[in-house]
């Protein structure tokens, strides 16, 4: 009964932090939110192309890239934090660049692991995409170009999706944060450090407060999503 | 009249099975040819081979009385020769805005764009959907903004795959009645088609794509052809 009303409690406290503006809480996740948007800002232009570039031409060893490409969208995210973390540590390759523990390598981190969501998704989109719409562009004179951009803005619904659903990867992510960012209050907490390291000081105020926000911001996007594919139902029962 | 495209040699096989072995098939300027054939014996292939978007060997070729090296497809038909399809598809945008797409592309000041897509809306009868979508477009609708889109090109060879297959009564009446247009404004146009409206066009030639070959059919003996045998 105690745990309950401290639960309670600590739900109260965490409506109050949200509501009266604490000044840590927002710094918090108006700096995992910029973190991510800047991650996608530098993964999706290439993610969209080489998804397309995946989708539309046959090359040697293309199977095995797609292997490789639906691998890692079950790969751990500790791993890319480990990977990075010996890359980017003093004696790494990258040492000498000193990002290890700064915002840098967090976006790099989430722009690594956005880039194959975002290519498996273009790619499956651009895949199953009607032939006769590249056929189309392409007899009415458009260029290689000209063509990616119709069935990219043909699959709109598909790309769109595709980045929301990588946005909402990096945003939730905790382990590769924790190891490259290293949960600096301040330069590199966000939201998700900060609530692993609250709940293991046994304050859950400030971590009910924060999962409301990643709960709400994915309930906001996704009602985004929706809006926008609003005539997808239609368009599917009009073929 | 002068030739439009000739072809020395044209060879298309699929996995060691050859579909098409042609020798000296010819095209004229300003003419209507209806291409015949059973199904599956290559009349869509020869299509979208010459509209480019199958590979095949072609060897002799020319266009306009000039050599064309065919190793891959000649840039220079890209331009000249559009490909309608049996169904045709359209981008997700208003009827106008299909009709007009290959005139953006082309980066033509928007004035003629405007002039040219009103004009082919006006031809096809188009104009009360200029801004509908294609969602809820009836298969002749979409037919007829095929034939508008590729006509606002003014492209030499109009390929139109079985442009009535899938119409009847009035919208199958009103995309026969265009073509005539396309050959009175000096086009070349192939018709693949079982259609014998569409067939016996005056001043139309008739192919038979026939075991891979093209045999030249005599058009005025019309009762001699049984094309609803061909067409099952």
């Amino acid at each position: 009964m105690s745990s309950d009303s401290g639960l309670f409690q600590a739900f109260l406290n965490a409506l109050q932090l949200l509501l009266q503006g604490d000044a840590d809480l927002w710094g918090i996740v108006a700096l995992s939110m910029r973190t991510s948007m800047l991650a996608l800002l530098i993964a999706s232009p290439f993610a969209v192309v080489c998804g397309y570039g995946m989708a539309v031409n046959s090359f040697r060893g293309r199977r095995f890239l797609v292997w490789l490409l639906q691998t890692s969208l079950a790969f751990p995210t500790v791993l890319i934090g480990l990977l990075l973390y010996m890359l980017l540590s003093r004696h790494g390759a990258f040492g000498q660049w000193h990002w290890l523990f700064t915002s840098k390598a967090l976006v790099l981190g989430q722009a690594l692991m956005a880039f194959p969501i975002i290519v498996a998704f273009v790619m499956s989109a651009v895949q199953s995409s009607d032939p006769r719409l590249a056929e189309t562009a392409v007899c009415l004179g458009a260029s290689p170009t000209q063509v990616m951009w119709r069935l990219l803005i043909e699959c709109r619904f598909a790309v769109v999706a595709a980045l929301i659903h990588a946005f909402g990867r990096v945003i939730s992510e905790v382990g590769c944060a924790m190891m490259v960012g290293g949960n600096i209050a301040g330069a590199t907490r966000t939201m998700t450090t900060a609530i692993a390291l609250e709940t293991s000081k046994g304050e859950f105020a400030q971590g009910i407060a924060l999962g409301l926000v990643l709960l709400c911001s994915a309930l906001l996007m996704n009602a985004v999503l929706l809006l926008v594919q609003g005539d997808l139902g239609k368009a599917g029962s009009a073929r | 009249m002068s030739s439009l495209l000739k072809i020395g040699q044209l060879h298309k096989s699929f996995a060691e099975h050859a579909l098409l072995d042609i020798d000296h098939f010819q095209l004229e300027q300003a003419s209507a040819y209806v291409l015949t054939g059973m199904n599956g014996v290559g009349k869509t292939v020869l299509m979208r081979i010459l509209a480019g978007l199958e590979s095949a060997h072609v060897v002799g070729a020319q266009w306009r009385d000039q050599a064309l090296v065919w190793t891959s497809y000649p840039s220079q038909l890209r331009s000249e020769i559009v490909y309608v399809h049996q169904h045709p598809i359209m981008f997700q945008m208003s009827v106008a805005d299909n009709i007009s797409y290959g005139l953006r592309l082309r980066s033509m000041p928007r004035a003629e764009v405007q002039q040219k897509t009103e004009e082919a809306l006006a031809w096809t009868g188009l104009a009360a959907i200029r801004d509908r979508f294609p969602q809820g477009l009836s298969g002749g609708e979409k037919q007829k903004i095929a034939l508008a889109r590729a006509k606002v090109l003014e492209p030499r060879l109009l390929l139109l795959d079985e442009p009535t297959s899938n119409l009847d009564g009035i919208a199958r009446e009103q995309v026969i009645a265009l073509i005539p247009d396309l050959i009175g404004e000096g086009k070349t146009v192939l018709m693949a088609c079982h259609d014998r409206d569409l067939i016996h066009l005056p001043q139309t030639q008739h192919l038979k794509l026939r075991a891979g070959k093209i045999e030249v059919r005599d058009n005025s003996a019309r009762d001699e052809y049984p094309i609803s045998q061909e067409s099952k």
